[in-house]
């Protein structure tokens, strides 16, 4: 008995009826099992099936949702149970870990009221006091500081990483023996990120249970899972082990994901390997292979039937299972992921644009500080938050400064300083050497056609209600061009940007994320810019799409000779595009250099720090790295902070004697060149931590 | 937080002040309480009729905004709303007339709230089933009936009751019966005066809060914390009445006092068609009368209804959301 | 009513399902087409909008079937119920009561039809130049909508009444509107707030784009779900503020009539001459319940959350 396994799920399909559309079929038929104990993870993307499924498990679909196939818990069927017999099982045997932490907790109850009502509705004898105690227990497990006073606080006085770790708290508050969480990382910066999985990895050896980790992220599998399922359209199409899956993928959509997602280990020296096109609807699915569309190793054979998920490998410990008809000539090595998805050629250098290097944007001492005001009845100045203290970076024609850190720490308000061309707080910011603060209104609106923003999210950077030629032709309109010079220009920057130009009289809702993306390069563009501001602009796009916008912005950049301020929290889309590296924490720059060097040898604990968290989709790599972790959310940015700003979260001070500590408290330290960077750290020189398994020497494997 | 509440109140009252002077000046402008003499038989003598306007304070040879001034400082500094076209004090009048109106528009409000907010949540939690389409279209259709034609309509439905059991057992005529005597008949009369003008304005205030109710309900019922709590193993309806009635609870504060201003306009009107004599029939009447400190006087008592709404309507919001509270 | 507008506060804003299968599916179809999709599955839309465009068509020809005129008194059938000759019946000097019905339901309709809009296109472009412009013109703004929003606009059109009572009945059409807009333009105002935070909009500021430009490219037409409900929703206030004025004689004068003044009319008989009170109700709940139909429909369209429960 002790060896079936704790959860099967049996040929398990989900549909959702719509009134007046056609049935959207979102999981189609999918068997696994989860082992005690075992950490398994299911990779895939949006509109998979993979949280469809999960909450399948735990009986948490919508009444508009049909339920075909088995789930098994110890044997016994879940499906034909109802909500009461269900909810003794859930919180108390299954529990689960949601994505967003903001809105899966209650706004009005306390977070310890919530805890305690886990812990009341599977014992319903417990005392308040014990409860009290065993809540207080629980917040320690997950790292909550101050546990007794932070029980009496509500949801919306924690940050997001500590509302996650609740939430974790409360999934454990029963010793379940299975935990599934459904993308429990996404919504957090990669240092949260890396906090958090530590957390779900303790968790899970306090409770010994089975954890079910569910996410897009093929990185964040690798350190953590022992086996993985990869799904597409609502299908298993490969699982194995952690070390099978992603070192030696046999399905082309698994490969694809590898080679199409930034990864810290290759970015900067190999171009990124696009897949093209989108997953299919499921509502509507072609008879084939629903990924032979997008499959650059398709043949006849895959359009007319759906592959099945079969074994391949034989069936020892060794098994795998992988739903494609070429497995079997990947297996064997006949057919190998270079043949498939071959990296594209760079801008070849005689259609490269040739530039002098002249200084595009030169920004010095820049600051914004926001007053901080209190007081009801008369309101007074008490202090000031200083979003951006003091930065200084300049940027060259056809060069890529990456701006990076947390969310928080003043890059959006960096980069909107520079958009608004009007004279700084303080500090001074030129364009093309004109000082904006000397602008006039006509000089500014001149000005403005040098410098362009692409934003992060496609769906909010463009006007819904407005079509193509418009959006793209609205830089062009402001400064009176003329109607057919607008529509000329229109069609040649959608043909740059890769979309046919045939489509410029259709509305934003017919393209996908990706294609949107396009469009607001495309109306970058419309001005000839010199430089463009980048704010985040691949992180909303799903995995499979991010690698063609990162390699058109690649290509422009070599082709037209344009500058980019790149700002980004993914480190691993940093590395793939930028020159030089900027690292930002609470308003100031830690570490400027060139990327190579930054990347390859981080200087500044915080650097280091950043650069630990970021997963790599390697479990060799994973399992034998050193991490550098951070303690804690970034603090309140109204707080005062003597001397270091980052000495309260820094790896290296808590590692310092005292007298060398008592300098970081005392003195705030400013940036000096330090091995070819620059460094805003007392000890750089003396800094033991080292970072492994970003180094820039190491053979990339294929 | 008490400071802010504090400082919402007296911006409330600022605003009170503000429309009330408004008002005054607006019916200094267009009534004109002249013409009230000019049709008397004999016609009394122009320097009469000048007289005792200037007594009341409403001459409209004096300036306008000389009078709203001296009217203002009156209010201000006195407690004084000065004296209706017959010579009662406007602030004694509102004292009696607003403990009749009161009793209409509390009993009818908090007894609509209550039952607006109960079939809200039914109707959420019931979507689409028949009891919910009923309820949602009953109450469109009580929407649709102006109030005073719903007082009306019900006057009429008890005009056949009484007919068919045939004494009176429903009386709707004014607020009490003349000459009733002893605690309980008094207390059944009344009650029994109260009955059809309180079953007006609470349908009405009822049918406008099951709605905005329901569609609280229903934003907070595709929430993921009622997802949460079901995970943790509470079961589907108890979820929904623990997690999803209080906090759909918070938008209601907001609508509370929004909704109010229209609970008093109806009111209003059904005091005058169950010639109640509350503070509708001064309003209303006094327009005709063109008599300008009474008008004012019952603009400043909505206008206080309004600011006493608004002001439980905050401390409501901030009893019941966490977030806002500082 | 102004106060429904309420229920649409919360901006309509495409909610993100974690079912992203069915949200990619519904994003697939422009906004306005799915709006319509989801309006023309419901009954209600098509019930609100047949009542109304039967009630319009009837009081424009209605009167032409009947063998009276406007003002013509039948002397020889003074307060006699409905029959062949008077299908409403007449009232005491023998007005026809089809005639008058259908007469002072046009009346109704106008106000109603151009008063409602004309509150909603008030609100949006104060709501949204407040909304985006900000500073100390929004602080104003915001102070005015609340020092009118103390007094029930019943209250004040009463207060003007005596001035409205010289003018004829064309100037309700415009003082009605005049004092109901102010809760729509906080709706508006808070919409801009968030549009204004939005990247598109950002992005033409960032462009050059002049403010005016903005605000009439990029703010109202996206809102304009929002103000099509209220426009709705409008058109019931202007008509219930009409008729609770001309009810207690404060509206329409004789000799023109409106819906309010037949139904005041009818009142002190309603028990004994029943049709006299009955037919104007029925006409004028037949048409505000019309337009509270279509108005639902609309905001259960444009509200993608409203009829999703995850159960």
């Amino acid at each position: 008995m002790t060896e079936s396994p704790l959860l099967e799920v049996d040929n398990l399909s989900v549909e959702f009826l719509q009134r007046g559309a056609a049935t959207v079929n979102a999981v189609r038929g999918i068997s696994y099992h989860v082992n005690r104990g075992e950490f398994l993870g299911i990779v895939g993307e949006s509109g998979s099936g993979k949280s469809v499924s999960s909450m399948a498990v735990m009986g948490l679909l919508p009444s508009t949702a049909r339920v075909t196939g088995d789930i098994r818990y110890r044997g016994e069927s879940l499906l034909e149970r109802d909500d009461k017999t269900l909810s003794k099982l859930r919180g108390k045997e299954i529990s689960m870990v949601f994505q967003d932490p903001l809105s899966a907790l209650t706004p009005v109850y306390t977070v310890g009221n919530q805890i305690t009502e886990a812990l009341k509705l599977h014992d319903s004898g417990l005392s308040d006091k014990a409860a009290d105690a065993r809540v207080i227990e629980l917040l320690t497990t997950v790292g909550i500081p101050a546990p007794e006073r932070r029980a009496k606080a509500f949801p919306h006085e924690f940050s997001g990483g500590m509302r996650q770790r609740v939430m974790i708290a409360m999934a454990i508050a029963n010793d379940p023996d299975l935990i599934i969480a459904d993308e429990p990382t996404t919504a957090l910066d990669v240092t949260i990120q890396a906090q958090i999985l530590e957390v779900l990895q303790k968790a899970k050896e306090v409770t010994g249970a089975a954890v079910v980790l569910i996410t897009h992220d093929l990185g964040v599998v690798a350190g953590n899972v022992d086996r993985v399922a990869v799904m597409y359209a609502g299908r298993l199409v490969e699982t194995g082990t952690v070390e099978q899956v992603l070192t030696a993928p046999r399905m082309p959509y698994t490969m694809g994901l590898l080679r199409s997602v930034p990864n810290m280990q290759t970015a900067g020296r190999s171009r990124l390997v696009p897949m093209e096109g989108r997953p299919p609807s499921l509502a509507a699915l072609p008879p084939g292979c629903p990924f032979e569309p997008r499959c650059p190793a398709s043949i006849d054979a895959c359009s007319t039937a759906e592959p099945p998920l079969v074994q391949i490998g034989g069936t020892g410990p060794g098994s795998r299972e992988v739903a494609c008809i070429r497995a079997d000539e990947f297996e064997r090595g006949t057919l190998g992921i270079a043949d498939v998805f071959p990296h594209p050629e760079p801008v070849p250098p005689e259609e490269q644009a040739q530039v002098k290097g002249a200084t595009v944007l030169q920004v010095t001492d820049l600051k914004r500080h926001f007053p901080l005001t209190k007081g009801v009845v008369f309101r007074k100045t008490i202090g000031s938050v200083k979003a951006v203290d003091g930065i200084t970076f300049d940027i060259e024609e056809k060069q890529v400064l990456g701006l990076v850190g947390e969310s928080g720490c003043g890059k959006s308000t960096t980069i909107l300083e520079i958009l608004e061309l009007a004279r700084p707080q303080s500090g001074s910011i030129e364009l093309n050497g004109v000082d904006v603060a000397s602008l006039n209104s006509s000089a500014r609106l001149k000005l403005r056609g040098d410098v362009q923003v692409v934003f992060q999210d496609p769906m909010a950077a463009i006007d819904p209600r407005l079509s193509i030629e418009d959006i793209v032709s609205e830089p062009l309109t402001v400064r009176g061009a003329s109607r057919s010079e607008r529509s000329a220009k229109v069609r040649e920057l959608l043909e740059t940007v890769g979309l046919d130009p045939a489509m410029s009289g259709r509305y934003p809702h017919q393209f996908s994320g990706g294609q949107r993306q396009r469009i607001g390069i495309a109306r970058a563009l419309a001005t000839d810019p010199k430089l463009l501001i980048l704010d985040e602009p691949v992180s909303a796009l799903d995995v499979s799409i991010q690698a063609g916008v990162i390699n058109l912005l690649q290509d422009l950049k070599d082709s037209r000779g344009l500058s980019y301020l790149f700002v980004a929290h993914d480190l691993a889309v940093v590395r793939q595009i930028a020159d030089v590296v900027a690292v930002m924490y609470l308003g100031r720059i830690v570490e400027l250099g060139e990327a190579d060097n930054v990347f390859s040898h981080p200087q500044h604990p915080y650097t280091q720090a950043l650069l630990s968290a970021v997963p790599i989709p390697d479990p060799r790599v994973e399992r034998t790295r050193q991490r550098v972790l951070l303690d804690g959310d970034l603090p309140s940015p109204t707080q005062e902070i003597p001397g270091c700003n980052f000495h309260g979260r820094c790896p290296l001070f808590k590692i310092l004697d005292a007298a060398h500590q008592e300098r970081c408290i005392q003195t705030d330290p400013s940036l000096r060149s330090v091995h070819n960077s620059s460094v805003a750290c007392h000890f750089a020189e003396e800094n033991p931590l080292r970072v492994t398994g970003v180094d820039i020497t190491e053979k990339e494997k294929s | 937080m008490s400071l802010f509440l504090l400082r919402r109140f007296v911006n409330y009252v600022i605003l009170t002040l503000v429309a009330t002077t408004f008002s005054y000046i607006l019916a200094s402008i267009f009534e004109n309480p002249a013409a009230r003499y000019l049709g008397k038989n004999p016609r009394p003598s122009n320097e009469t009729i000048a007289r005792t306007l200037d007594r009341y304070g409403t001459n409209p040879n004096t300036p306008v905004l000389e009078r709203t001034w001296h009217w203002f400082t009156q209010l201000v500094f006195h407690g004084n709303l000065g004296q209706e076209y017959d010579g009662t004090s406007v602030v004694h009048d509102m004292i009696v007339r607003s403990g009749v109106s009161l009793q209409l528009l509390l009993i009818g409000s908090i007894l609509g709230a209550l039952l607006g907010v109960a079939l809200g949540v039914w109707g959420a939690v019931r979507q689409y089933k028949a009891s919910d389409q009923t309820v949602t279209y009953l109450s469109y259709l009580i929407l649709s009936i102006p109030v005073y034609v719903l007082g009306v309509l019900l006057m009429i439905v008890a005009t056949k009751f009484n007919d068919v059991i045939g004494t009176n057992a429903i009386v709707f005529t004014g607020q009490y019966t003349p000459g009733t005597s002893g605690f309980w008949s008094i207390l059944l009369d009344r009650l029994s005066h109260l009955l059809l003008p309180t079953i007006a304005l609470m349908l009405t205030s009822a049918a406008s809060y099951s709605r905005y109710q329901r569609n609280a309900m229903l934003d907070v019922l595709s929430a993921d914390y009622i997802r949460t709590a079901r995970s943790k193993g509470r079961p589907r309806n108890a979820a929904m009445i623990r997690h999803g009635v209080r906090v759909a609870l918070i938008p209601m504060s907001t609508f509370f006092a929004y909704s109010f201003g229209l609970l008093v306009a109806g009111s209003i009107f059904l005091e005058k068609i169950f010639t109640w004599h509350g503070m509708g029939e001064l309003a209303l009447n006094s327009v005709n009368q063109n008599d300008i400190n009474a008008t004012t006087g019952s603009i400043l008592y909505v206008a206080i209804l309004i600011l006493i709404s608004s002001t439980l309507s905050q401390i409501l919001y901030a009893a019941l959301d966490p977030r806002v509270r500082i | 009513m102004a106060l429904t507008n309420l229920e649409i506060l919360e901006e309509p804003e495409p909610s993100a399902a974690p079912l992203s299968s069915s949200a990619k599916n519904a994003g697939s179809a422009s906004r306005g087409k799915l709006i319509w999709l989801r309006l023309r599955s419901t009954a209600r839309f098509w019930i609100g909008s047949i009542i109304v465009l039967l009630l319009i068509l009837w009081a424009i020809f209605g009167p032409a079937f009947s063998n009276f005129g406007a003002g013509d008194t039948d002397l020889l059938n003074t307060g006699v119920g409905p029959s062949g000759a008077h299908w409403f019946g007449t009232d005491g000097i023998g007005h026809d009561l089809y005639v008058e019905t259908a007469l002072g339901l046009r009346i109704s309709l106008v106000i109603g039809l151009v008063g409602g809009p004309l509150g909603t296109v008030i609100a949006a472009i104060v709501g949204a130049f407040a909304g985006y412009i900000g500073g100390v013109f929004d602080k104003v703004v915001s102070w005015f909508i609340d020092l009118m929003l103390v007094l029930p606009s019943f209250f004040i059109l009463l207060l003007i009444s005596p001035a409205l009572k010289k003018l004829s009945w064309v100037a309700l059409v415009f003082f009605i509107p005049a004092f109901g807009w102010m809760i729509m333009a906080q709706v508006v105002r808070s919409s801009t707030r968030s549009l204004t935070d939005r990247d598109f909009v950002k992005a033409a500021r960032f462009m050059g784009v002049k403010t005016g430009t903005i605000i009439f490219r990029h703010i109202i037409p996206n809102v304009a779900s929002l103000l099509i409900i209220d426009a709705t929703l409008g058109v019931v206030y202007a008509i219930s503020s009409e008729t609770a004025l001309s009810y207690f004689g404060y509206g329409i004068q004789a000799p023109q009539i409106s819906l309010g003044t037949l139904i005041a009319d009818g009142t002190p008989g309603a028990t004994t001459q029943a049709w006299l009170f009955l037919f104007p109700t029925i006409a004028l709940v037949l048409l505000l319940f019309a337009v509270g139909l279509v108005g639902d429909a609309l905001r259960d369209a444009v509200d993608p959350t409203s009829g999703v429960t995850r159960d």
